[in-house]
């Protein structure tokens, strides 16, 4: 049956199981928004398009499935840019839809004209351009495709009007061919071998947990691996909840705000286990003296991240669940009493300092605020933050025992990311409590979208932890530069009016003692609300590494008392 | 130290561009490109020399990269492997009648041709090596370069070898366990 192209790729969109998608109309995709009402898909019209490509983004990490924006050519496009490149840096899944001028127009600088293959090829896993309607098809199921397997990425398709338009005989491809793109799923025998055999070697073995579990749903097998070994757990930033914050082998986060005994247990270790991570300089510190005394196992999917930063003794490439199903039956079991037991040491010297000991000085912390969320959500709301201080405090304060509910940029470190990242893990799980965590710089990047959460009866918590700074650069000013705060002061609107003129609703924390009653009140009420935490001022987010400095050489949190 | 990659590629539109974007973006210097069709119309081959400073740590780099561009279908790295390579080189010399004779023998020598003439210029087509046309341009070079063009280095494996990667994810004629001693030259 013949079809115009717009149609073929809502039909593609049904087909690959889309429920909803993420967007905002011009001129450029308009017949796609005229034959999206003739198909069942939820259309959720964004305040702007960066909004959208982290609503897309959001559903995507927490759902399991490909999320999609949509948006016109030129401004449109580049609007998605930085949502795009932040999916691209941790390996989200999302197709990205752009109109694109009429193909006879390409290169004549046409209204709303803009090279958006050309500007996103460095950003996007693959992207594609369609110039004729009897392209559509092939593209949308290759687009998914790519855009889910393997390493998992973002793919665009930039669909000129006329492909849009056109009509053409309609016939859903069987499968994709791609000659170019068979990733690679398991490791051969002879290398899992060696990797037994540094297993077997080793006194002193911890396993790095990374995004890479989570994208393979690996969460079992690792716990699996783990248990039998006897090897404790530090997780990337993103690889949080992948292993059970209150299981006794996990250490926590590790890196530049990592807990001061998974980094000493890290440098002192004498095997790493690096599952589905890319030794970020975040994570290693310097390279130089960066765990110094161990042999290094590097399971991954993409054969370019091996040997990238860190140089692996027995480098696997594969899926990882394949591979740690492969692995468990070929080890033996151990128990690493010695090693846990000098952990263990390290862990409550690490633990007088907790920011929870400190005693009550009248002041809001913003450690204590998201410490207060996970004790009235019993630590399982999904969690989604901006980037900076008070991303770092969520790590470190909203310890996670189940998979997928946590939402971070993490290797963009996209501020503005929490508010649309969280309305989109919403479409994902209307049944969950949903918490955007975002301090006050990063929630007015992006604070129209309340509207879209109004708009959509989106059940979205927000707290903002406002301290009248850009704080994570202050403190950077504060300790590298001598204090000379330039451009981190910051004045910010009234939270609470600009809620209520969202038509949120929305309260002021001041005191400790208002701290449970608004949060509880924020989690009674039906739909979004914000809540505004009137935090210290001056706060430094603790353990840190510097940049460049071992990542044994923390500066350590105060200890109060 | 120079390092010399086969890519085949699919024959699409902004393969080229995909495959510059990534040198310029992970930061390697091409120092050669060629690009051409192959016997299968719906592939294409390039030859890239690339600079590689760290030795093989910079080609596994480069190789692994490059086979994450899906459309790129194979990558060799025929560095070390036994291969014809080639370049093919235009130059155009000023010479009037006086000199002609001078750099026909100079061409015969390299055997290269004379492929065209003019009142006061002729045209040297030279095909080898790069070295070899390095040491012919020396020795044009005195009697008087215009002008000059040169294709880039084009490379192909002797034997029987097709080309064709063995290890997905890894390249074609390093074998795995290599990437394994690889990490031992890691700076």
């Amino acid at each position: 049956m013949k079809k115009a192209g717009a149609e073929i790729l809502w039909e593609c969109l049904v087909r690959e199981g889309v429920e909803v998608v993420f967007g905002y109309p011009g001129g450029a995709n308009m017949p796609i928004y005229d034959a999206m009402l003739s198909y069942p898909i939820h259309h959720v019209l964004v305040r702007h398009e960066q909004g959208a490509a982290h609503m897309a983004d959001g559903y995507a990490r927490t759902s399991g499935k490909v999320g999609v924006a949509m948006a016109t050519s030129g401004p449109g496009a580049t609007n998605l840019v930085t949502g795009i490149a932040t999916a691209m840096m941790d390996s989200s899944p999302v197709v990205f839809i752009t109109g694109q001028v009429a193909a006879h127009l390409i290169g004549g600088d046409a209204f709303q004209e803009v090279d958006v293959t050309g500007i996103t090829l460095p950003i996007t896993k693959h992207n594609y351009i369609v110039t004729r309607a009897d392209e559509v098809a092939e593209v949308v199921r290759e687009a998914f495709y790519i855009a889910r397997s393997g390493r998992p990425g973002p793919v665009l398709i930039d669909i000129c009007k006329n492909a849009q338009v056109e009509q053409c005989e309609f016939v859903y491809p069987d499968d994709v061919k791609l000659p170019g793109y068979q990733p690679r799923m398991s490791a051969p025998q002879a290398d899992l071998n060696q990797a037994v055999k540094l297993i077997e070697k080793a006194r002193r073995p911890i396993i790095l947990c990374g995004h890479g579990v989570l994208m393979s749903g690996a969460e079992e097998a690792l716990q699996h691996f783990a248990v039998k070994t006897q090897t404790p757990v530090a997780s990337t930033l993103l690889g949080l909840g992948a292993f059970p914050a209150s299981h006794e082998l996990s250490l926590g986060m590790m890196g530049m705000h990592g807990e001061v005994h998974t980094n000493l247990a890290i440098q002192n270790s004498d095997l790493i286990l690096a599952f589905g991570m890319r030794f970020d300089d975040r994570v290693t510190g310097t390279l130089k003296t960066y765990a110094p005394h161990a042999k290094k196992i590097h399971v991954e999917i993409d054969p370019s991240e091996l040997h990238k930063n860190v140089a692996a003794d027995v480098p696997l490439v594969g899926n990882l669940k394949t591979v740690l199903t492969d692995l468990i039956p070929m080890v033996d079991e151990y128990d690493h009493e010695e090693w846990k037991r000098q952990i263990g040491e390290w862990k409550s010297e690490a633990d007088a300092r907790s920011i929870m000991n400190w005693p009550d000085d009248g002041e809001l912390h913003v450690a204590h605020m998201v410490h207060e969320i996970w004790k009235s959500t019993g630590g399982g709301a999904i969690i989604s933050t901006d980037v900076g201080q008070h991303q770092m405090w969520t790590a470190q304060y909203y310890p996670l025992e189940k998979p997928n509910r946590w939402i971070t940029s993490g290797g963009a470190g996209t501020m503005g990311f929490g508010l649309p990242s969280a309305i989109g893990a919403w479409f994902a799980h209307k049944d969950q409590e949903i918490w955007a965590i975002a301090g006050d710089g990063g929630f007015q990047m992006t604070q129209a979208e309340l509207t879209t959460a109004v708009q959509e009866g989106a059940n979205v918590k927000v707290a903002i932890m406002n301290n009248n700074f850009l704080g994570m650069v202050r403190q950077w000013q504060e300790f590298f530069f001598e204090k000379r705060y330039s451009a981190v002061n910051m004045l910010t609107p009234d939270f609470i009016k600009v809620a209520e003129a969202h038509g949120v609703p929305a309260r002021r924390v001041t005191k400790r003692e208002e701290i449970e009653d608004a949060i509880q009140w924020a989690r009674n009420t039906k739909g979004p609300v914000v809540l505004e935490f009137r935090v210290v001022q001056e706060d430094a987010v603790y353990p840190m590494v510097p940049a460049g400095a071992s990542l044994d050489q923390m500066l350590q949190r105060p200890i109060k008392s | 130290m120079n390092y010399t990659f086969i890519a085949l590629v699919e024959n699409k539109p902004g393969v080229l561009n995909r495959v510059a974007s990534l040198f310029r973006r992970r930061n390697f210097n091409i120092e050669s490109l060629a690009v051409g069709r192959t016997e299968k119309p719906e592939i294409s081959r390039m030859t890239v020399v690339v600079d590689c400073p760290n030795g093989d740590m910079d080609a596994h780099k480069i190789e692994a990269n490059l086979y994450k561009l899906v459309n790129v279908i194979d990558v060799q790295d025929v560095t070390r492997q036994p291969s014809v390579a080639r370049d093919l080189a235009l130059i155009k010399v000023k010479a009037g009648p006086e000199k002609r004779a001078e750099v026909n023998s100079l061409a015969a020598i390299f055997r290269a041709r004379i492929v065209d003439v003019a009142a006061d210029s002729v045209i040297v087509e030279a095909t080898g090596t790069e070295e070899k046309i390095e040491g012919m341009i020396e020795l044009l070079r005195p009697i008087g370069i215009v002008e000059m063009v040169r294709t880039g280095q084009v490379s192909m494996t002797r034997g029987v070898n097709d080309g064709v990667r063995r290890v997905s994810g890894v390249n074609g004629n390093r074998q795995f366990e290599d990437l394994e001693e690889l990490a031992e030259m890691a700076p």
